[in-house]
């Protein structure tokens, strides 16, 4: 019994107490749950991105070229010249502190390093050393002064720190929102990712994407007939829930409008519904109004992880759709719900690939409205279009197929803040269902929380780091649950759909997510359809149970 | 019942007390934050575990029922089950609460059935020290399930689109009656 130890040596190495030293002297502790795994050096590879290898983030030795100091600096001066916009976020920061508890990484996580301020500190720093007369001439003095003015040099653990808190950035912006300054945070991660990309450090979860959508059109690698087996998979659920056969058509040339969305809609429930929605509002148009859209198998994606690894190669996968639409000869696009697809189109396609001058206008065939927001890029958002439609009284709807559902909606990120898109999702669910809740002001709209796991960041491996990020969005969601009942968090892209299951089978798992065409077409009346006993997703519709069951 | 009495007296003073003990484990910038945001989205992570603690400890003065305690102590640990916490930092929030009692309770008061309450109001402590762990383990057995979900999801989605998977038909198989061998047709 001697051995035993006493309570206090027992707890003695159980230190709950977080270390008390400055962020720049407290070193990046690589933690398994928050970093995702490094890219397939075959996946760089192929889009040729350089120094493709395997390397592991926990390993001591990450591989790196001999001159990488070099590289990252010469990037970082190229950059600093090319972008205006990150040369001025790099000096006006006065850390106010403005935008420090407005991250969902922060909130959730606790980790004072996921203070947006303190993100771009990180790569401030190294600007400051590098870069500014200040950094040099105090610099010259002795290492030890430079702390005095926030700088520091880039030494392999400044460059592990980089690569694991840019990693835990999901681009969202809504700190910028706060900023008085306006500096867009979002930029700065997004520039420093591309210096990391110089030396062949990022993510899988990203890159296979990339390289897959630049091979295959989409960013799971499938190929067109595999793509079309599923669409037909869909067709056939539509025909036993409605009784209609519902025919799409692919890669048409000719037709009047090319629909894009995202592949997730295709192949991951439960956005899958979402695409169930899509294809009977077409397949109704079509029957009523003469709607004539194809889908492409080649422009099989919406989504753009381009845009989370550098600027060419966000211009490179968001070419592909524009090359289809010219292809087709198609009058104008109309794009699915999809998040950072809207961001790169509104943002940046225009001064990227445009202006689409092949393209028309967009016009609705059915209403004439002009979409005149989309008069450069050509492209019209869904929910747009079907507000559009109900606000003309252009579809019948038997909005009772949606009583069983509680509704919230989540502003995705990129839609919201990216490009303004607030009110058309709201009109459109309200249209459909009978009973909708919004969440607190400070957590939608502009102020929206992000999923927790945008711009590449849905890897399995990361989930305690989904979770974190998860928590503020999943925090309001919990609220309306137990204030109203919502049993289900709609939204229009389909990382959130992806990553927003996990986050509420954590957090709060009464509730579902849906895509806003789900509930569309749970509510369209189908010309020629027999009584629907089920919603979409074949589950009973209470109240509209089979006659002969009875 | 004393002790009872005085901890009813001194509940504010506790519970802020085992809040700052609580959330004088994150970094010192967080901590900050955690305590000034009194708004509830702008601050979950701070808001729910005060309102855990309160609720807690409100409930470790009555008749302990231990689903109400689950209810209270989950949302906390859930949050610290994905936080950057090892398992006992994560949980050793609940022990805290013993010293701050302690400390509460002036030595003149420690007379022979005071101490006796106190061990046993610690023995209720160490049972939600019980509970928390259960919950953690829960909180963490749902995230490994998440991870291989999402795993195992990806995996049969590329199974079945190469089209190495099909599905058991409806409609059984419209087959003779096949015996492997003479017993077994036997049996039939």
């Amino acid at each position: 019994m001697s051995e035993t130890p006493k309570p206090d040596e027992l707890f003695s190495n159980i230190d709950y107490r977080p270390p008390s030293s400055g962020w720049m002297d407290t070193p990046v502790d690589i933690k398994k749950g928050i970093y995702s795994y490094a890219g397939n050096p075959k996946s760089l590879e192929y889009v040729g991105l350089p120094f493709a290898r395997q390397w592991n983030p926990i390993d001591e030795d990450w591989s790196l070229p001999e001159n990488w100091k070099e590289i990252i600096s010469k990037g970082f001066r190229e950059r600093l010249d090319r972008f205006r916009s990150i040369k001025v976020f790099m000096d006006i920061c006065v850390r106010c502190g403005a935008c420090a508890d407005k991250c969902h990484f922060f909130i959730g996580s606790g980790d004072p390093k996921n203070m947006p301020v303190l993100r771009a500190e990180l790569l401030r720093s190294v600007y400051r050393n590098d870069f500014t007369t200040a950094g040099k001439i105090i610099g010259s003095i002795g290492k030890n002064f430079k702390k005095i003015i926030g700088a520091r040099e880039l030494d392999l653990q400044v460059l592990k720190e980089w690569w694991y808190y840019l990693f835990q950035c999901t681009e969202c912006r809504r700190c910028s929102v706060f900023c008085p300054y306006g500096i867009d945070t979002a930029e700065i991660t997004i520039m420093g990712r591309e210096l990391l990309n110089l030396i062949g450090l990022n993510i899988d979860w990203i890159i296979t994407p990339v390289a897959n959508c630049y091979r295959t059109g989409n960013h799971l690698g499938i190929q067109p007939h595999a793509y079309k087996d599923m669409m037909d998979f869909f067709s056939d659920d539509i025909e036993e829930i409605t009784g209609v056969k519902v025919e799409p058509s692919f890669n048409r040339k000719g037709a009047e409008i090319l629909f894009v969305t995202p592949s997730g809609d295709v192949f991951a429930d439960p956005g899958t519904y979402t695409c169930v929605g899509y294809m009977m509002l077409f397949h109704y148009l079509q029957e009523k109004y003469g709607f004539d859209i194809t889908w492409s198998t080649y422009a099989s994606e919406g989504g753009n992880f381009g845009f989370f690894t550098s600027h060419e190669m966000m211009k490179r996968l968001n070419a592909k759709m524009y090359a289809e639409a010219k292809r087709l000869g198609v009058k104008w696009i109309i794009g699915g719900e999809c998040g950072h697809m809207w961001r790169v189109i509104h943002q940046y396609m225009d001064t990227m690939n445009g202006p689409a001058d092949f393209l028309e206008e967009p016009v609705s065939p059915i209403t004439g409205t002009k979409f005149e927001n989309a008069k450069s890029t050509k492209m019209v958002h869904i929910a747009e279009f079907t507000a559009d439609l109900i606000k003309h009284n252009k579809l019948e709807l038997d909005t009772s197929r949606n009583d069983h559902l509680k509704v919230t909606y989540h502003d995705s990120c990129n839609t919201s803040r990216g490009m303004g898109l607030l009110e058309e999702p709201r009109y459109v669910i309200k249209n459909v269902c009978n009973n909708y809740y919004e969440m607190p002001v400070n957590t939608i709209r502009e102020q929206t929380f992000c999923c927790g796991s945008g711009s590449g960041l849905n890897a399995g491996e990361n989930m305690e780091l989904r979770m974190q990020g998860g928590l503020p969005r999943a925090n309001a969601v919990k609220y309306v649950h137990e204030k109203h009942g919502v049993n289900m968090l709609s939204c229009i892209c389909a990382i959130d759909r992806a990553a927003l299951s996990a986050s509420v089978e954590y957090w709060v798992p009464e509730v579902e997510v849906t895509g806003v065409h789900e509930m569309v077409g749970n509510a369209l009346i189908l010309p020629g359809e027999h009584k629907r006993t089920t919603d979409l997703r074949s589950e009973p519709l209470p109240g509209m149970e089979d006659d002969d069951a009875e | 019942m004393r002790l009872n009495t005085l901890l009813e007296q001194k509940k504010t003073a506790i519970v802020k007390k085992w809040f700052a003990a609580t959330i004088a484990t994150y970094p010192s910038d967080t901590a900050k934050f955690l305590k000034s945001q009194k708004d509830p989205f702008a601050n979950p992570v701070g808001r729910t575990t005060y309102q855990g603690l309160a609720a807690l400890f409100d409930e470790l003065l009555k008749e302990t029922d231990h689903e109400v305690i689950r209810s209270f102590l989950d949302p906390i640990i859930r949050i610290r089950a994905v936080q950057n916490f090892s398992p006992s930092q994560a949980t050793s929030f609940i022990f805290f609460l013993k010293n701050v009692i302690r400390d509460n309770i002036k030595k003149e008061d420690f007379q022979a059935q005071l101490f006796n309450e106190l061990l046993s109001f610690e023995s209720k402590i160490d049972e939600l020290g019980l509970i928390a762990f259960n919950l953690y383990m829960n909180c963490r057995e749902k995230i490994y399930e998440l991870k291989a979900n999402e795993m195992k999801n990806r995996t049969f989605r590329a199974f079945e689109r190469a089209g190495l998977v099909r599905e058991t038909p409806a409609d059984k198989p419209d087959l003779d009656n096949i015996n492997i061998c003479k017993e077994a047709s036997n049996d039939l």
